[in-house]
């Protein structure tokens, strides 16, 4: 049996064809319903102790801005997230720049790398708080840990996509070993790194929640295992909204500095 | 000044040897302009490799000024059918970058690339880079990276080749003006037989891969050479119908 689409006699008004305005309005619409249902729902439908409701989340997340006390939290968070991604970053693309170029040294190491890659970093936790204590130093180190590996692999793989024709030409120019490195491999990369560190910021982030879960007194992950371990979801809640805030600040911050770095790219697009 | 000693270049796709130049002799004075002509694909690019010194010879040895080629020939520029330009670079710094390699300061750098961008044409485009230029302009902006280079041998591979007609025309003028200025000797990969009789003192007919040298011919047209009329010449149309003759033969072979 043959079918044909549906007639319709009139005009199809569909959202996705709407500018940036109507699709803003109906991205806030969509936000208000989903609070509106969940406000419906709570103690309703579902318990109000496992799901809370978003006049409570509202007005524990006013409660903690008025007093300051969330400041303290966010602040441990992202300098244990910033802390974490800068030395991830920076010893993942200096690893990565220098497999690339020692063809020995990687095949040397490839093996292990491999090994590391695979383990989930997570696991490496316990270790860190017995060397680096209940402090924030441990915290950094689970989010450096994450972001070293994905800055890594991207950068080697940068470093060996390089074109051998502009490396060839450099030579050809006199250009010594240390010249092709830095004037020709690692400007060549860059938009590798930069993929590698787009990829890594969310990760950073998670290194350090998950780090202040494991066992801390500060920080936004210790604040949702505290809320969780009360009880109390309306915390918990308003700690996942305020992480989710920060996980989109990070990803802005990477997009903006990206766009400096890399005009000549953007102009090609 | 540059002389190939029976040379052989042998490529492995895994076991088996694919071989791209056999037994070549030749030598090439100084100053003098030599094409290189033949089918695409039969060695000619793996020939002026191994005169950059980026390959070595299976068999045989390059010597370049009385001294075999054993690491990278720093004394040529190499200008390939890609352009090379580094693309994260304006025309500027990237016609500055020899300057750059050997340590110029830069406000000198920015003066004599300047100085150079204005002489091959690209006045106006220092700060564009090259994804924003045409490929002639590339051409231009490569050949004044060679000039500011210095370097007394230009090797050539095929570099006009994705230019259109008009355009080339302009660029084989302004290329043998400056290397008629700068004294370079020149070493041409072409499948162009017009390019090559338009612009060269002797041009060598490739066979097909493995390549050997299967006929050479001096052209001795007059210099300074009008690229546009030069061609309309009877000697040309000798030259040109000489060498078409043998490379016949080898394009009749490679249709078989």
């Amino acid at each position: 049996m043959s079918q044909s689409p549906p007639a319709s006699d009139a005009p199809a008004a569909m959202p996705f064809g709407a500018g940036r305005a109507t699709m803003l309005l109906w991205q806030l619409a969509l936000g208000i319903g989903v609070l509106l249902l969940w406000q419906g729902a709570s103690g309703r439908l579902i318990d109000n102790f496992f799901i809370s409701n978003p006049v409570d989340v509202g007005a524990r997340l006013y409660r903690w801005i008025a007093d300051g006390s969330i400041f303290a939290h966010v602040a441990a968070t992202l300098y244990a997230t910033g802390m974490g991604f800068v030395i991830g970053s920076v010893g993942g693309a200096i690893l990565g720049v220098w497999l690339g170029v020692s063809p020995f040294a990687s095949r040397l190491l490839n093996p292990y790398l491999n090994a590391l890659n695979a383990l989930p970093k997570v696991a490496l936790a316990p270790l860190f708080v017995l060397w680096f204590g209940l402090g924030i130093e441990s915290k950094i180190a689970l989010a450096a840990v994450l972001v070293l590996f994905l800055v890594f692999l991207n950068t080697f793989a940068g470093v060996r996509e390089v074109d051998q024709d502009l490396i060839d030409g450099a030579r050809l120019m006199r250009a010594t070993r240390t010249q092709v490195i830095f004037k020709v491999i690692i400007p060549s990369a860059m938009s590798w790194v930069f993929a590698g560190l787009k990829i890594a910021m969310p990760y950073a982030l998670i290194g350090a929640v998950l780090g202040e879960m494991i066992a801390a007194n500060r920080g936004l992950g210790y604040l949702v295992q505290f809320s969780g371990s009360q009880f109390d979801s309306a915390g918990v809640f308003a700690v996942l909204f305020v992480i989710a805030l920060l996980a989109v600040g990070l990803n802005w911050l990477v997009e903006i500095v990206q766009g400096r770095m890399e005009r000549w790219r953007i102009v090609s697009r | 000044m540059i002389r190939l000693e029976n040379i052989s270049k042998s490529f492995y796709k895994g076991t088996t040897a694919v071989d791209a130049v056999r037994d070549m002799n030749l030598t090439i004075e100084r100053h003098e302009i030599v094409a290189v002509i033949g089918p695409s694909g039969c060695g000619k690019s793996t020939l002026l490799n191994m005169i950059a010194g980026l390959y070595a010879p299976t068999r045989g040895r390059v010597v370049y000024k009385n001294a075999p080629v054993s690491d990278v020939n720093t004394d040529v520029g190499y200008m390939t059918q890609k352009d090379n330009l580094l693309p994260w670079r304006s025309v500027r710094d990237n016609v500055a970058f020899p300057l750059e390699l050997a340590g110029v300061p830069q406000a000198e750098r920015a003066r004599r690339a300047d100085e150079v961008i204005r002489h091959v044409g690209l006045e106006g485009f220092e700060d564009r880079y090259p994804n924003e230029l045409s490929g002639g302009m590339r051409k231009r902006a490569c050949l004044g990276r060679m000039l500011l280079y210095g370097a007394e041998t230009a090797l050539l591979d095929e570099p006009f080749a994705a230019l259109d007609a008009q355009l080339k025309l302009a660029m084989h003028d302004l290329m043998l003006r400056l290397v008629a200025e700068n004294k370079q000797t020149v070493i041409l990969v072409t499948h162009d037989l017009m390019e090559a009789v338009t612009l060269a003192d002797r041009v060598l007919v490739c066979t097909r891969r493995p390549a050997t040298i299967a006929m050479e011919q001096r052209i001795d047209l007059a210099r300074p050479r009008d690229v546009l009329n030069v061609r309309f010449s009877n000697a040309f149309k000798e030259h040109y119908d000489a060498l078409w003759e043998r490379l016949r033969v080898e394009y009749q072979e490679e249709r078989v």
